[in-house]
């Protein structure tokens, strides 16, 4: 059993078909949106967490390419660009999955790559801007 | 009891001993007051926050021919400086945004430049571009300037701050059912969260609460280079309700400080962004108290449980300058991450950052310990407590048409 947060790049082309329908029927693998959009004159982008037996995953990854989604790790997603960053603590009750927190004892700011679901909060609200998004 | 004069002979000597504000505590703690007090010369502060009212000012050089920039108009990256002095000295505002920014009509407006970003870009050694009209005379017959400037180039570049270092400050909460941006930040309704911003232990004020020993012309660490206090800062309030320990429980005195910007390290001068309000600058500040007495020492020793501070709200309180605290907190519990406030758990978030601030004492701290930085008497006090002076609220007195020509 694995379990893996992705974020899926939807060309244009694609955007109306039901693809994770068929993650589900086909090869028997549960998501969560954690994210979706999609714009008519863009592509789609959807952050999921994808879970399954690990040969099921790998199928359905592999389905997903040959669809022409593009795939990426969703820890790229959102990234500290550190010589920014003060460590002011702004973005800490702004995070709505305490992705980001405070060192009680360093008082430095502490970014989770892994609970970061790349709903981009923080990238607006930060002083100095030391949040990014990296497609 | 020790002088200045004293301290800094033992800087001179190397045989000073100096500690941050967050270590005299357990000192303090440890050895007992008195004993604390004899060992040690100097306590070092810090604090790294947003200060909106900085700004600095230069002297670019004369063209050739003469411009007189006074009484035209000057841009610095498209941000507009003012010029209304001689002939080019110009003073950039860390708010000032350039014209075409749409500031809150795409609301929340981002403000990603302003005059804090230039000033940091400018310390960076950056070139910048700089735009200037004027009307021409007979001396100065130039009308327009276009050029590239660099802080290496210019005759004096000067960081001056007309209120900076706030004794304290509030903290702010959000009691309407829409999200707000403020200047403390994004606030979410109904308590989302509680924003603060002061180092709480670490901050200059709270360590030197009456203002017994610095003053003006104290010499302190301004955005990494040396500055100075110049004067009380604007809207200083040394009048405010205090705890029996001298601290004040809202925003209390404040300090105008000056410096030489090309001594100064943009790691210390941060252009910042506030989503919704605009931008600014984020200064970096350490100050050194010396340890002249017992009283002193147990000012210094100061921990954030024993510093209190007011909860604002600012979806209405605030803004309709109306008074009122929903309670009180201290910087201990505000650092935990929560607070509880009318039954709920309140998450809290810092616009100033506590581990920047300690790098400053740090910093401060080993500069005095390698003689690089010695002391200063101040040559005059900031008004205190009992002073009478007091900070006002604007009594507005609306125009007539009979003022038309007062």
């Amino acid at each position: 059993m694995i379990s893996k947060r992705i974020v899926l790049h939807f060309p244009h082309r694609l955007v109306d078909q039901p693809i994770v329908y068929r993650l589900v029927k086909d090869f028997n693998l549960r998501f969560n949106i954690l994210k979706a959009s999609v714009t008519p004159q863009e592509e789609g982008l959807m952050v999921l967490e994808l879970s399954g037996e690990k040969d099921n995953y790998n199928s359905g990854i592999k389905y997903l390419k040959e669809c022409g989604v593009k795939i990426q790790p969703l820890s790229r997603d959102v990234v500290r660009n550190e010589a920014k960053c003060t460590d002011c603590g702004a973005c800490v009750p702004i995070c709505p999955t305490q992705a980001l927190e405070v060192d009680p004892k360093t008082r430095k700011v502490i970014f989770h790559n892994k609970k970061c679901i790349a709903c981009e909060l923080c990238v607006k609200i930060c002083p100095t801007r030391a949040m990014e998004i990296h497609f | 009891m020790k002088t200045i004069r004293e301290i800094n002979e033992k800087i001179k000597k190397g045989k000073i001993v100096v500690v941050t504000a967050e270590e005299i505590i357990d000192i303090v703690d440890k050895k007992g007051l008195k004993k604390a007090a004899q060992e040690v010369d100097v306590v070092t502060t810090g604090t790294f926050g947003p200060m909106c009212s900085s700004g600095a000012y230069f002297n670019i050089g004369h063209s050739k021919p003469r411009i007189k920039l006074g009484g035209g108009g000057c841009k610095v990256n498209d941000v507009p400086a003012y010029a209304g002095f001689a002939a080019v000295d110009i003073y950039l505002g860390a708010t000032a945004l350039p014209d075409d920014d749409p500031c809150n009509k795409v609301y929340p407006g981002e403000f990603k430049y302003g005059g804090g970003h230039v000033i940091q870009e400018l310390v960076a050694g950056k070139d910048l571009r700089l735009e200037a009209s004027a009307y021409g005379t007979d001396c100065y017959p130039r009308r327009r300037l276009e050029t590239l400037i660099n802080i290496k180039d210019l005759n004096e570049a000067v960081l001056f701050n007309i209120r900076n270092c706030y004794q304290n400050y509030n903290v702010a909460v959000n009691l309407s059912d829409k999200i707000i941006y403020t200047y403390m930040g994004v606030l979410k309704p109904r308590l989302g969260n509680a924003n603060y911003c002061s180092a709480g232990q670490l901050s200059p004020l709270l360590n030197d609460p009456h203002y017994k020993t610095l003053g003006i012309g104290t010499k302190i660490f301004l955005g990494g280079g040396v500055g100075y206090v110049s004067w009380w800062g604007t809207q200083h309030n040394p009048g405010v309700k205090r705890k029996e320990n001298a601290v004040p429980c809202v925003a209390g005195g404040t300090i105008a400080v000056i410096g030489d910007l090309k001594q100064m390290k943009s790691e210390w001068l941060v252009g910042t962004s506030m989503l919704g309000y605009g931008a600014t600058l984020t200064v970096g500040i350490g100050i050194p108290i010396p340890i002249l007495d017992e009283e002193i020492c147990r000012y210094t020793a100061v921990r954030d449980e024993e510093i209190y501070t007011s909860i604002v709200d600012y979806s209405q309180a605030y803004p309709q300058l109306a008074s009122g605290s929903l309670g009180e907190v201290n910087y201990a519990q505000l650092k935990s991450g929560k607070i509880s406030l009318q039954k709920k758990e309140v998450p809290t978030g810092a616009l100033s950052s506590y581990y920047k601030a300690k790098e400053i004492a740090e910093e401060l701290k080993s500069w005095i310990k390698k003689g690089n930085f010695s002391l200063s008497e101040p040559v005059a006090s900031l008004p205190e407590a009992r002073s009478g002076y007091a900070f006002k609220s604007l009594k507005e007195r609306p125009l007539s048409y009979k003022d038309a020509h007062l």
